[in-house]
């Protein structure tokens, strides 16, 4: 049975909110090869090193942030048998309490999924053309923005993959 | 070539993008980042530290040391912040 080792990959890149459950139904609808799912989401928060913020502001190179993350996805496809990954990354302007990013991992067992969806966060944060721009509270009036800066233990989690 | 500049690297250079025709000498990232840091004011502050930007030809990271020569489009950014 063909169907039983298909692997379902869907990417995409948005502006708009997405609906995590909406997506694990649609990945699972009609399988009954899948038995472990793991969902991450990536949440905007309220705070930035201890500052409150009012937005994140996220920038993006439209066609390679696609390419990217889709390398990383058939790296992880060739890495761990999965049945079917769900990649969302939103884009512009999002508020506190907002989604920012969904990774969807689906296998017949939780060891491949809850490792894919590690290794695929790990890389999207240090590898997916993505930039964050901080608006603090207070700042409406003049838009001011600054860019938050790449943190060395985010360089580390990605290591690990590396080794192993 | 095209040369597209994201983030602050943008910010600091003062436009997007652009059409560049370097020098024939100009072989790899880093000649290119050479010479574009010698564009002027702009450029000279967004490649002030040079191991901090990090590059991409035709949509795929690469490394100061690639070779640009058939590249149809050089992407210069910070430390990636997505996820």
């Amino acid at each position: 049975m063909s169907e039983a080792t298909e692997m379902t990959a869907i990417l995409r890149l948005q502006r708009e909110p997405f609906d995590a459950a909406g997506e694990v139904a649609a990945l699972t609808r009609g399988r009954a090869d899948i038995g472990a799912v793991v969902t991450f989401t990536g949440i905007c928060r309220a705070d930035e090193n201890g500052e409150p913020i009012t937005a994140l502001d996220l920038e993006h190179y439209p066609g390679m942030a696609e390419a990217e993350i889709g390398r990383h996805v058939e790296a992880a496809r060739a890495r761990w048998p999965l049945l079917g990954v769900t990649v969302i990354h939103r884009y512009g302007r999002i508020a506190p309490g907002e989604d920012i990013v969904l990774v969807v991992t689906a296998s017949s067992h939780r060891e491949a999924a809850f490792a894919a969806a590690e290794f695929l966060m790990d890389y999207l944060k240090t590898r997916a053309p993505f930039w964050k721009q901080v608006e603090k509270a207070g700042d409406e009036e003049a838009r001011a923005k600054t860019w938050i800066e790449a943190k060395s233990s985010d360089d580390s989690a990605v290591e690990r993959w590396k080794s192993a | 070539m095209k040369v597209r500049y994201f983030a602050w690297v943008r910010e600091r250079v003062g436009k997007a993008e652009e059409d560049i025709d370097p020098p024939a000498d100009i072989a790899t990232v880093s000649d290119l980042v050479a010479w574009l840091s010698r564009q002027g004011e702009g450029y000279a502050y967004a490649f002030e530290n040079p191991n901090v930007v990090r590059s991409a030809i035709d949509k795929r990271h690469v490394r100061a040391d690639a070779r640009i020569n058939g590249a149809k489009e050089i992407a210069f950014f910070p430390p990636m912040t997505g996820g």
